[in-house]
Order: structure tokens, then C-alpha cells, then sequence
């Protein structure tokens, strides 16, 4: 674009948006700031501490949640990534029947709010006396992940040339060994996003979660949610800035590996 | 054939690839699309048949049988949930629950639009003011809550300050009002209207707005019969982006909102958790997802028909 | 008992109720050029997939065989082809050398072997291995990605190399190169080439023989002369360079020829057809080169002539279009060779009066379609 470039635009509007910016990161930002601050009523700068983070080490409970809500999102990414991508091979590569209506219902459990989604599994594991816990939690996370895999996946495998792959079979690899030789490696990025997105998906949910729990197990959000609840204090802005600095690690993480292996549209 | 000194075999039929199983099925496979299709389909379809489509058939079956003493059903027919909606204190809280929802896309509207503008005239700034809208997107929505209450609750930083500042006596109560509730949701769900509005003023063709001024339009006239027309499908996705989620919210109200902010997605919550009313929480949260899937098909039916999908 | 390349008998393929390909049958003998020419829908990449086994026939749609055997159920791995696509298809995740050598791995030919025969390839395409071998394909102009895959389709030495319109993409010089070199490399390596275009110069340039293809159907087969100088239909002449055409009623027979009566009391000569009699309508074209003007007392004599009007003279390089416009027929176009308007400039000018004429042999008399 020639005629573009932020000095072009009026002052106000930059202004506005630099306001915007600020606030949508103010908050958290307050957050991660108190999370070294001396005092326990965490409003009034007293003096740098990591006393905060120490004392989350010493809470058997917060350690517990760390473990299950790793062993849930670890073990729904494996299964949504792996169901969801082949659904979108199948409605990238293939024609079938109600192909269309197929793809719109993937979009339902999506734009389903998560209290609806949580009610509806509860009443399902209660209707079939399935004890809840980390199970009910595991199924749960890869029945709201996988629409999303497929979005992702989707959308890489659609912007990926189908004669590549046609190229592959006139050279000799059978549909398997095109597959693992060349759909697969060129795949990758799509589905690593569709991994990350899946796991921060599962490791962030509260409302899902905290219906289908049971008593017995605990996710981090449930424990952060009790501890907001209950008394502030400011270990969770110890804990909370951990989260927000590990997704954003992630996440710039993804964004450079997604880059380096964008497929060219030659 | 000289030039490349083939073997005298290479022009024989080709070694088939595989071993005979694996021959075999994809021979059975190929002249059959449906049945490779279904193969790679079965074990998702199965998945989100039985854990989304069949518990909110359950849930649907709940709604219309007897609420049970301890919670759960009792065996039966009747439609009390739903009438007991008529009730004017359910009335109130589905009226709430809608305005709230479309002030929360007003002003997320007002506020995303000039952001997502900025950001697509911003030139070398594009990605990383790109980044900084996608961040709060992948944050924690429960911390990004907690970090309002910490700001806002009376004793949070900006009542201290106010007060340390002598700009104040007493706190001014923000936390538990409907103040609160449309700050946080506005907050939580700015990134989904800047997102797609973004999307569609990037893929604006410069020379539209050229041609606009050769065309005697001045600036103002330019955004509102160009920029502006040709950016409606982001903005109204948009719209459904905010929408959508901040009717079904339960999150926000529930920890900035308290017992008098109630919404759809509280009130179902409660059926199951205090009020132990199985048939009555499952016809809220039933009533509560048409809802959401009939603005849906109103989005798609005003949806312009060259739209991207997705966001 | 050496049977053709490719055979195809009466080979169908719809695509739900629409017919991509109807009843069509030829065969490509072995070492041969072969192409398929049409505009696009004709359903000539359609055919092509039919070859490769991206797409089956229909059940009862015919057979396809590749060296006289029938491949109609088989599976484009399990068939002696290789193929040039419209964008390459190069593997974007593999080097150069290890896209060329996919085939060859795939057909577990010995490691040792493989180098040498990737470094061939490479030389048989004219890219020396040792700048190229290691490259992405991404780094690469369109030409070079060009000639990598031409080098991975023939390093497998297949029985026909298939080419989806290969030169769509690059600029015209290279464009011309490659036309000479693709018809060079087929004469050397004796393979069998079918080339699929709607690009109806290129075609002519490299083919042996043309498949002019329309509305699912091949419309005319034959040498690149026989197919410009011969068209069967309205079509072809339509489509393969320029015409001129003329309706008529025979009315009767003058010495060798038909006598022709058109629209507004024209009258022309036709060579004797079987097939025709007096009575019958009939549609010629005539190319514009085979036409030439005259003063309207200059004719020769025994040409048909038909009075008018110059309506334009066009400057094209290489030759000069004068247009003329008669009464009741549509303006007629006379390629003339431009042999110099500065020196020695034609004497036609817009509005003089001007008759077209041309010799009865050079009418070409088209099929209904």
C-alpha cells in the first residue's frame, strides 16, 4: 500500500487506539506488576518480593491442579487434534454426501455457550451414572476442541494445492505414503496451531470444567476460581501472571514456527 | 531413452507399493469416495454425536419431565419449566441478559472499529499492533476477569489511588454493578470485534479509495460510501462475535456482577448448583441456546454472499 | 503386435448430470506428439485425469488403455505415466534433487542409482545439478521450476508423459524456447508425449497430431495441417487461427465446381464434395491469407469475387489486415504480407472501393456442428 503508514492517519484516531490498546492490556498488566509486591493488601507498592511465587510452591493444591489440568490438556489435544484433523481431510479432500451440512454443524458447537455445552454433558454423565472426574473432564475438552481443530486445519489444508499431492501418486506413493510423505509434512503447522489452540482452549476452561469436575479433581481454573472467591491474595497474580507469560511464550513460539513453514503459493 | 541409460527394467510395470493388505483396502477404497470420506469422519462424528448432539437431546428430554426432590428428574411429562418463565422475575433476567448483551456489542462496536482501522493503516506497525489485539484473545478469560475485580473492587488499585490522591473520601462502589458486568464483558470480547472488522478493511483494495477521490470524493464521503460499505460483513461478523458470547456469559456476571446482576447463563447455573431445579436449569439453558443459534441464522441471512468464512 | 501408447474406446465421464466427456475414442501411437487443444470446459483436463487415473470413466463409460492394456480401475500410482502440472506441483518441502528423486525412491530403485540419475535429469533440462540440486523450490524462477518438473516426470522414463498446460505461467520468449525444446525432447527420448492447452499456436508449433476438443466431444483429430488448413467445423476454423465466413445455396454445377448463391445475390465457387447437391445449403470459411484485394476491375480471372468497400486497414506487424465491408455479409478480413509501410506503404485507404477475391480451391467447406 502507497499511501499508507500510521503518520497519515488523523491524531485522534491514534490516539483513541492507543487508549484502547492500553486499557485492553492494563488490567493484566496491574496484575503481573502486584505480583511481586510486598504487601499482602496489594494495592500500595511496598517493596519487590518473589514471595508470592514461593508460597504457590507450597500449596499442594495449586501443584495437584498444575499436574491434572496438564494430564487433561496434554491428553484432549492428542484425541481432538487426531479426530479433528481427519474430519477436515475429509471435508477438504474429499466429496460425500452432505458434505455442506456437515461443515455448517461443526460451527454449532462453537458458537454454543460453554454454560449450555457443561449443562448438557452434566445431565448426560448423570443420566448414565458415570462417576465424574478427570475422565469426565478429558471428554468434555475434546468434544468443545475438535470444531476448532477442524477450523484450523481446515483452512491449512485449503490453502494447500491438491496437485501436490495428485503430483505424488503420478510418481508412484500410493494414497498412504502420500499421505505421511507429503500431506502430512506440509500439515504440520496446521496442525501444531490447531494443537495449540486445542490446549489453551482446555487448560483455560473454567465454566465446562467446574460442571462436569466432580468433587474429587481440581484444574487450575477451579482452584483459581475458589481462591478469587474466597480471599484475595496476591498469590493468584503470582499464579495468573505465570499463565499469561507461559501462553504468550506459546504463542509467540507457534507464530514463529507457522511462519517459517508457510507453504508458498508458487 | 539413451539420454537417461534406463535400466531395461524400468520399463516394465511398476512394482506396486505396499504390502497386500494395505494393496487391497485402498484398491476396495478408491472406486468409493463415501467410504473413504466416512473413514476419516467415523471416529470425530462418533465423538460429538454422543458428546454434544446426544446430551442436549438428553438435556431437551429433561426440560419437559418432572423436577426430581433432591435434584435429577422424576419420571413423567410437563411443560412447568417453560411456563414458569413467564414469571416477570425471568422476564427481567431474559430482558437483562439482551441488553446487556447488545450494549456490550454497541460499544465494542464504537470502540473496535477505530482500533481495527488504525491497525490496517498502520503500515510497519501492522504486526505488532496485531499482536498486541491477539494477545488478551489467548489469555485466560478468568484471569483477564480477576484482573478487573482487582482493579475495580473497593479496595483495588483505583479506588487506593483515587483516595491516596484526596480525589475521593469513600471508594466509588464499581464492582457488583451493572457497570462492572458491561466493562468486563466489553473488555473480554473487544478482540473478537477488532479481529474481523481488521480482517475485512485489510483486504480493501487501495485503489477503491484512489479512485473514490479521483472521483471527487472527499475523505469523509470516501469512508462512508467505501470503507465503510465494504467493511459491513467484518463488522457485522463481528457483531456476532460479541454477541453471541456475552449472551451466554456466566463467567463475568458471576464473579463482577453478584446476586443482583443475574443473567440466562447464572440462572441455569443455579438451577444446578443452589436451586437444584434439573427440568427448569435445562429448559433455561435449551431457551438459551436457540437463542444464540437463531442470531446465528440471522447473521447468515444478512450476511453478503462473497463473505469469508470464518474470522 | 506393438500396440498404441494410449487407446481410448468410447470413454465417458459425468460429473453428476453434466457429461465432462462424451463418447470419445482415439488412440496415441508410441513416440508421438499429442495434443489436446480447446477452450476451457471442453473437458480436455478431464481427459487428461481420465489418462493419469485421478478420475475413472463411468461404469459402462468405455475403456482406457495404456500399452494395450486396460487401466481403467487402476490407480494413477500403478500406471506407466508421469505428469507436468499447470503450477508444477513441486514439493515445497523438498529440495530440488529430492523432489526429482521422489519417483525413483517410491520405485525403490538402489540409493547408488539415485544421484546419477537425478544429476541427468537435471542436465537432460539444461540445470547444471551442481546449482541447482540443493536449492528450494521456492527460490526458483518460474521457468526453472518448470524444468524440475519436467526433470521428475522424465527421470522415471514413463511409457507417456502427461503436460497440463505446462507454459501457462511464464513469459512469452521463454514460453517459445520451451515449445522447441519440449518437441526436441520427445524426438530424442522417444517417449510419448500428450500435451493438453487451449493455447491453439503452441499446439500447432510441437503437436504431431491435434485433438481439437468442444462440448465434451473431440470436434476434429489430425496433423496440425490438416486441422488449420482442413477445418472440419465453424469450430475449428473458429478456434484455430482466424476465418472468414460465408453462407450459400448450391445452385448448380459450372465445369469442376459447385456454384454457390449467398445472401444479397453473391455468388461464389466451390470445389465438387461428395455429399453435396444442388439445393442444399452450405457454410465455407476461408482464411484470411488466402484472400487477397483488387481494384474492382482488376480481378482475375476464374477467382471468386466479392465487392466492397475498405472499411479499415489494421497495422499488426508482421502482416496487414484490410477489412472490407460488403452488402449482406458480414466485413470480411485479408491478411496481406506487410512488406514495409514505410517504404513501400499499401494502397489501400478507408472508404475505396475494393474487391476480395480468392481461388474456389481454398474454400473450406464446414459440417454442421
Amino acid at each position: 500500500m502507497g499511501a499508507s503508514g500510521i503518520g497519515k492517519l488523523p491524531r485522534w484516531l491514534v490516539a483513541f487506539t492507543a487508549v484502547c490498546l492500553f486499557l485492553m492490556h492494563l488490567p493484566v498488566l496491574v496484575l503481573i506488576v502486584f505480583s511481586f509486591n510486598a504487601s499482602k493488601f496489594a494495592v500500595t507498592w511496598t517493596g519487590f518480593t518473589l514471595a508470592w511465587y514461593r508460597r504457590l510452591l507450597e500449596r499442594d493444591d495449586i501443584l495437584h491442579a498444575l499436574q491434572a489440568s496438564l494430564i487433561v490438556g496434554i491428553t484432549a489435544t492428542a484425541i481432538a487434534v487426531t479426530l479433528g484433523t481427519l474430519i477436515a481431510l475429509a471435508l477438504a479432500r474429499h466429496r460425500f454426501r452432505g458434505r455442506t451440512i456437515y461443515e455448517g454443524m461443526m460451527y454449532v458447537p462453537i458458537v454454543t455457550p460453554e454454560i449450555v455445552t457443561g449443562i448438557s454433558l452434566l445431565v448426560l454423565f448423570v443420566f448414565l451414572r458415570m462417576p465424574l472426574g478427570l475422565a469426565t473432564i478429558i471428554i468434555a475438552h475434546v468434544a468443545f476442541c475438535v470444531p476448532f481443530v477442524v477450523v484450523v486445519v481446515v483452512a491449512r489444508l485449503a490453502g494447500m494445492d491438491e496437485n501436490l499431492e495428485e503430483a505424488a501418486m503420478t510418481l508412484g506413493a500410493d494414497e498412504v505414503t502420500t499421505f505421511f510423505r507429503v500431506t502430512l509434512p506440509l500439515l504440520w503447522p496446521g496442525i501444531l496451531s490447531a494443537a495449540l489452540l486445542s490446549f489453551i482452549l482446555s487448560f483455560d476452561d473454567f465454566v465446562i470444567t467446574s460442571l462436569v469436575a466432580g468433587s474429587g479433581s481440581s484444574t487450575l481454573p477451579l482452584v483459581i476460581y475458589s481462591m478469587v472467591r474466597r480471599n484475595i491474595e496476591p498469590s493468584i497474580n503470582a499464579i495468573s501472571a505465570l499463565i499469561v507469560v507461559a501462553t504468550s511464550v506459546l504463542l509467540y513460539v507457534s507464530d514463529r514456527m507457522s511462519r517459517r513453514n508457510e507453504p508458498s503459493h508458487a | 531413452m539413451t539420454a537417461l541409460d534406463m535400466p531395461p527394467q524400468a520399463a516394465g510395470p511398476r512394482s506396486a507399493p505396499g504390502n497386500g493388505l494395505r494393496r487391497r483396502a485402498l484398491a476396495w477404497l478408491a472406486p468409493r469416495p463415501q467410504a473413504q470420506a466416512w473413514t476419516l469422519l467415523a471416529p470425530g462424528t462418533v465423538w460429538m454425536l454422543g458428546f454434544f448432539l446426544v446430551p442436549v437431546i438428553v438435556m431437551c428430554a429433561y426440560s419437559v419431565m418432572p423436577r426430581g426432590e433432591y435434584g435429577g428428574v422424576d419420571p413423567g411429562f410437563t411443560i412447568e419449566a417453560y411456563t414458569r418463565f413467564l414469571h416477570p422475575v425471568y422476564l427481567t433476567i431474559l430482558e437483562r441478559t439482551f441488553v446487556l448483551a447488545v450494549a456490550t456489542t454497541v460499544l465494542s462496536a464504537l470502540a473496535g472499529y477505530p482500533v481495527a482501522y488504525t491497525i490496517a493503516r498502520s503500515g510497519r506497525w501492522k504486526s505488532l499492533l496485531l499482536f498486541l489485539v491477539v494477545l488478551p484473545f489467548w489469555t485466560s478469560f478468568l484471569v483477564r476477569t480477576f484482573a478487573m475485580i482487582f482493579l475495580m473492587r473497593d479496595t483495588g488499585l483505583i479506588n487506593s489511588w483515587l483516595i491516596a490522591a484526596g480525589l475521593r473520601q469513600e471508594p466509588i462502589p464499581m464492582l457488583y454493578t451493572p457497570f462492572s458486568v458491561l466493562a468486563g464483558l466489553v473488555y473480554g470480547y473487544l478482540p473478537f470485534m477488532v479481529l474481523p472488522i481488521y480482517a475485512s478493511l485489510e483486504k480493501l483494495d487501495p485503489a477503491l479509495l484512489e479512485a473514490a477521490e479521483v472521483l471527487g470524493a472527499r475523505p469523509a464521503a470516501r469512508f462512508r460510501r467505501v470503507t465503510l460499505p465494504l467493511s459491513a460483513p467484518g463488522l457485522i461478523a463481528g457483531c456476532l462475535l460479541v454477541f453471541i458470547p456475552s449472551l451466554g456469559s456466566y463467567l463475568t456476571s458471576d464473579l463482577l456482577g453478584g446476586a443482583k446482576e443475574l443473567l440466562i447463563g447464572n440462572l441455569v447455573q443455579n438451577q444446578f448448583s443452589t436451586a437444584r431445579n434439573w427440568p427448569f436449569g435445562s429448559a433455561a439453558s435449551f431457551i438459551l441456546m436457540i437463542v444464540v443459534l437463531a442470531a446465528v441464522l440471522v447473521y447468515l441471512r444478512l450476511r453478503p454472499p462473497d463473505t469469508v468464512r470464518g474470522w | 503386435m506393438t500396440s498404441p501408447a494410449v487407446e481410448f474406446h468410447r470413454v465417458s465421464k459425468s460429473f453428476g448430470a453434466t457429461k465432462a466427456v462424451d463418447s470419445i475414442s482415439f488412440n496415441i501411437e508410441r513416440g508421438e506428439f499429442f495434443s489436446i487443444l480447446g477452450p476451457s470446459g471442453c473437458g480436455k483436463t478431464t481427459t487428461l485425469r481420465l489418462l493419469a487415473g485421478f478420475e475413472t470413466p463411468d461404469p459402462d463409460g468405455g475403456e482406457v488403455r495404456i500399452l494395450g492394456e486396460v487401466v481403467n480401475d487402476k490407480r494413477p500410482y500403478e500406471r506407466q505415466i508421469a505428469m507436468v502440472f499447470q503450477n508444477y506441483a513441486l514439493f515445497p518441502h523438498l529440495s530440488v534433487e529430492r523432489n526429482i528423486a521422489f519417483g525413483l525412491e517410491q520405485r525403490r530403485t538402489p540409493r547408488s542409482e539415485i544421484a546419477g540419475r537425478v544429476a541427468r535429469a537435471l542436465d537432460l533440462v539444461r540445470l547444471s545439478p551442481q546449482t541447482f540440486a540443493r536449492r528450494s523450490p521456492t527460490q526458483l524462477s518460474g521457468g526453472q521450476r518448470q524444468r524440475v518438473a519436467l526433470a521428475r516426470a522424465l527421470v522415471l522414463d514413463p511409457a507417456i508423459l502427461l503436460l497440463d498446460e505446462p507454459l501457462g505461467a511464464i513469459d512469452l520468449q521463454l514460453r517459445k524456447e520451451m515449445q522447441l525444446e519440449l518437441k526436441a525432447l520427445n524426438k530424442q527420448l522417444g517417449t510419448t508425449f500428450l500435451y493438453v492447452t487451449h493455447d491453439q499456436e503452441e499446439a500447432l508449433t510441437m503437436s504431431d497430431r491435434i485433438a481439437v476438443m468442444s462440448h465434451a466431444r473431440i470436434a476434429q483429430l489430425g496433423t496440425p495441417a490438416e486441422i488449420y488448413e482442413n477445418p472440419r467445423t465453424a469450430f475449428v476454423a473458429k478456434f484455430i487461427g482466424e476465418s472468414n465466413f460465408l453462407d450459400g445455396r448450391i445452385t448448380d454445377r459450372a465445369d469442376a465446381w459447385w456454384e454457390v448463391e449467398g445472401r444479397g445475390g453473391i455468388r461464389f465457387r466451390i470445389p465438387v464434395l461428395n455429399g453435396l447437391a444442388p439445393g442444399q445449403d452450405v457454410h465455407i470459411a476461408v482464411r484470411p491469407e488466402w484472400l487477397d484485394v483488387f481494384r474492382p476491375d482488376a480481378v482475375p480471372a476464374g477467382e471468386n469475387a466479392i465487392p466492397g468497400t475498405v472499411r479499415d486497414v489494421v497495422y499488426l506487424g508482421e502482416t496487414m489486415h484490410v477489412v472490407v465491408s460488403a452488402p449482406s455479409t458480414p466485413d470480411i478480413t485479408v491478411a496481406l504480407r506487410n512488406e514495409g509501410q514505410l517504404i513501400n506503404p499499401l494502397p489501400w485507404r478507408r472508404g475505396d472501393p475494393a474487391t476480395v477475391a480468392w481461388r474456389p480451391e481454398d474454400c473450406q467447406i464446414l459440417e454442421d456442428e
